[in-house]
């Protein structure tokens, strides 16, 4: 095993592309972020907006960067090739898979970490200069705002694992691209164009990106359909499972 | 040559699956109905103005039939507003549209023709008429107002003083009847707040006070009457309306709004770009699909087969770019051609309130929309040209279009400046066209690409969009024909 972590870290070490998805990452996160915390006020009247909400916005792009980053990581090989010589090397298909989620995970949770913890540092030093203060019910120094950073790194993280899953399944980066982007939007934008709100709500539990965006919210997490940890929890399903399915059909399909 | 391409687009059952799937998205999400609106039957009949369009119409209104020519002067000494708090009560804030003055207004039917002068929470002396005219005044927050008809002309005055006027407008209204009902009035119109881009809204209807002392009127005096014009239907009821009088001092307060009605969270209903929710999907399917075309070529080798049959490159590009253009225009035109029409339907039979369209709009909505997609597909071939690798080439047409409109328009997260200006500047703009509604610049609501306002009129969206494809499609040739396959 530690082998093959080993082998996998020289090629994403020796990959331009991850590195420069991750800098994407940050970029992105911070960027859009920035933007929101500076556009973001809550004059005295009914401010019901949450302050990790508006930090982590940048989540909603820089997620598309996490899972573009698990893409490539093994979407790669599957156009050059090489990914005959790495069964060669390491006939153990799951092992591979793992040790290619490892490798992936790793720097992906660092950048985030780094990432949503500049987002979460501007909101915490801005927001109060808007109007979010403990006077109206906010305190962004809290648990729940730790809480929300946790929440959101490890969003990420599973965004990436659930691209390198989907890759495995369809072999082809273009197309795993397409899927997993579409994964993520599909059930936000399908929640907000049915009417039945019973199904809205089911749709909006069983999507990852709004179960997981769910797992930020800071104030009055009752009112959502799912509770924070339990938002991670069906993010988490979803990549373990695309993981599952994508190293069964790698053990059972040539490559 | 063009018909080589398409055999080779038809043989990949994947991409042909794509491409139905991309219909089938925008029907289906088209179809699902989306809110659960409040007017059913009668009350769904909305209001409108002298001008036919759909107007609110509700006023605390304190007046008296007056026939024939004359003038009203009042002085209005203040104008305060509050909005109603989630648990009950009010709290006093600035209401920039809330209006105070005096109006001539053929009856007390609400929707009947008028002409006003008022002094505005923070937009100073207005005269307004007939719902969507508006022409500004000084920029005073209170003081004198004077409004005299002559015939059907009506002409409108603001002073500092009471002895130095300064004419604000006149407006003619031909249908004027010889009595009209003149006097005071205030309106309030919903407030409405949005952080993080319109994903987090707060609003409540607002009321406002306006004190007034001075009047003189050149008719011969009647009795004044107190009503509340359009009552409990306006959107902002709700909050105690009336007036009360003291010797020459008149307190007015009121909520609603006169005007044109708007369909973002101020304003009522939705826009029928709800409709086509499902293009979003379509766009992510055809532009993974427009890039693959050409980089699985790369990818397989293909494309030095496809060079040896045809070795004038730009042409192969070109015949690869109308194939994907027009497959994804087929599919997409299909799809929006049941949703827009049927969509509109079921959104209406769920009790939501559109605006009423021309036909001549609802075909550049389908036809348009299509275009937006299949013109998006063949940059993504441009693109997909350039890069080579489908990774790259996906990754770059999601950056570059679908995560624009993800961020302004279908998940909107950024604040309204930052989603006007990308659906300005990026090749999302083409989705304008879906733009159905007036902005008026005289009714406070939040005018986001979420709810069908668009920064751009249709066709500069669409040729935003044009003419980035032309870019990329000239450095795609270009790059075809300098690189070796």
């Amino acid at each position: 095993m530690r082998r093959a972590i080993r082998a996998e870290w020289a090629k994403a070490c020796s990959d331009p592309a991850v590195p420069w998805l991750l800098a994407a990452l940050v970029v992105l996160s911070v960027a859009v972020s920035g933007v929101t915390v500076t556009a973001a006020r809550c004059p005295a009247a009914a401010c019901g907006q949450d302050p990790a909400r508006i930090s982590l916005a940048g989540v909603y792009l820089g997620q598309a960067a996490a899972a573009l980053a698990g893409v490539l990581a093994l979407g790669g090989e599957y156009s050059t090739g090489m990914i005959r010589v790495t069964l060669t090397a390491i006939p153990r298909r799951r092992r591979l898979l793992a040790a290619k989620a490892l490798v992936l995970g790793g720097p992906v949770l660092l950048a985030s970490a780094f990432a949503l913890g500049a987002a979460t540092l501007a909101g915490v030093i801005v927001l109060p200069g808007h109007g979010f203060t403990a006077g109206h019910g906010f305190d962004l120094a809290s648990w729940a705002t730790a809480r929300a950073w946790c929440c959101a790194t490890a969003y990420l993280t599973l965004v990436a694992l659930l691209g390198l899953g989907v890759t495995a399944i369809v072999r082809d980066s273009a197309v795993a691209t397409g899927v997993v982007l579409g994964l993520l939007y599909l059930f936000p934008i399908a929640a907000l164009a049915v009417g039945d709100q019973a199904l809205k709500r089911r749709l909006e539990q069983i999507g990852p990106m709004s179960a997981g965006l769910d797992s930020q919210a800071t104030i009055d997490p009752h009112s959502l359909p799912l509770a924070p940890w339990a938002g991670l929890g069906v993010v988490a399903l979803w990549a373990a499972g695309a993981l599952a399915l994508g190293g069964a059909l790698l053990r059972l399909r040539d490559a | 040559m063009i018909r080589a391409e398409w055999v080779k687009f038809r043989s990949v059952r994947g991409w042909v699956i794509a491409v139905v799937l991309a219909a089938v998205a925008i029907a289906g999400l088209g179809l699902s109905g989306g809110d659960q609106g409040t007017c059913y039957g009668n009350s769904c009949a909305q209001l409108t103005g002298p001008g036919g369009e759909a107007v609110s119409d509700s006023f605390y209104f304190v007046h008296q039939a007056l026939t024939g020519n004359g003038t009203i002067t009042v002085r209005l000494t203040s104008l305060a507003s509050a909005v109603r708090v989630p648990r009950g009560g009010t709290r006093r804030a600035p209401v920039p549209w809330a209006k105070a003055g005096i109006i001539l207004k053929a009856g007390l039917t609400p929707g009947s023709a008028y002409a006003a002068i008022m002094v505005t929470g923070s937009h100073g002396v207005r005269m307004q008429d007939d719902f969507t005219g508006d022409i500004a005044g000084p920029a005073v927050h209170a003081g004198w107002l004077r409004l005299t008809r002559s015939g059907s002309t009506v002409t409108g005055y603001a002073s500092a003083d009471g002895a130095r006027w300064t004419r604000v407008g006149a407006v003619a209204l031909p249908g004027l009847p010889a009595t009209v009902q003149g006097g005071l009035f205030t309106t309030s119109p919903q407030w409405t707040q949005t952080s993080l881009g319109v994903a987090a809204i707060t609003g409540s209807p607002s009321q406002s006070t306006a004190v007034f002392d001075h009047m003189a009127l050149s008719w011969r005096g009647g009795t004044w009457a107190g009503t509340d014009v359009g009552g409990s239907s306006g959107p902002a009821a709700g909050p105690a309306t009336g007036y009360s009088r003291a010797g020459g001092q008149f307190t007015v307060t009121g909520s609603g709004d006169i005007g044109p009605v708007t369909y973002g969270p101020s304003g009522i209903g939705t826009t029928p770009a709800q409709t086509l929710a499902g293009a979003f999907i379509a766009l992510i399917i055809l532009a993974v699909v427009g890039a693959m075309f050409i980089t699985a070529e790369y990818r397989r080798g293909l494309i030095r087969v496809t060079f040896a049959a045809c070795p004038r490159r730009g042409r192969v590009l070109a015949a690869k770019a109308a194939v994907t253009g027009l497959a994804a225009f087929a599919a997409a035109l299909a799809g929006t051609a049941v949703a827009v029409p049927a969509g509109q339907r079921i959104l209406r039979s769920h009790g939501v309130y559109l605006p009423p369209m021309t036909a001549v709009t609802e075909l550049r909505m389908i036809v348009g929309t299509a275009a937006a997609l299949a013109v998006c597909a063949v940059l993504a071939v441009a693109i997909g040209t350039i890069a080579r690798r489908g990774a790259a080439a996906v990754a770059a047409v999601i950056a570059l279009i679908a995560a624009p409109y993800a961020l302004a328009v279908s998940i909107p997260v950024l604040p309204l400046g930052a989603a006007d200006w990308l659906m300005r500047v990026t090749p999302a703009a083409a989705f304008a066209v879906e733009q159905t509604v007036v902005q008026y610049p005289q009714v406070d609501d939040v005018y986001a690409p979420a709810y069908g306002y668009f920064p751009l009129p249709a066709w500069a969206g669409l040729a935003v969009l044009c003419a980035w494809t032309a870019v990329f499609l000239a450095l795609a040739a270009l790059a075809l024909n300098r690189r070796d396959a």
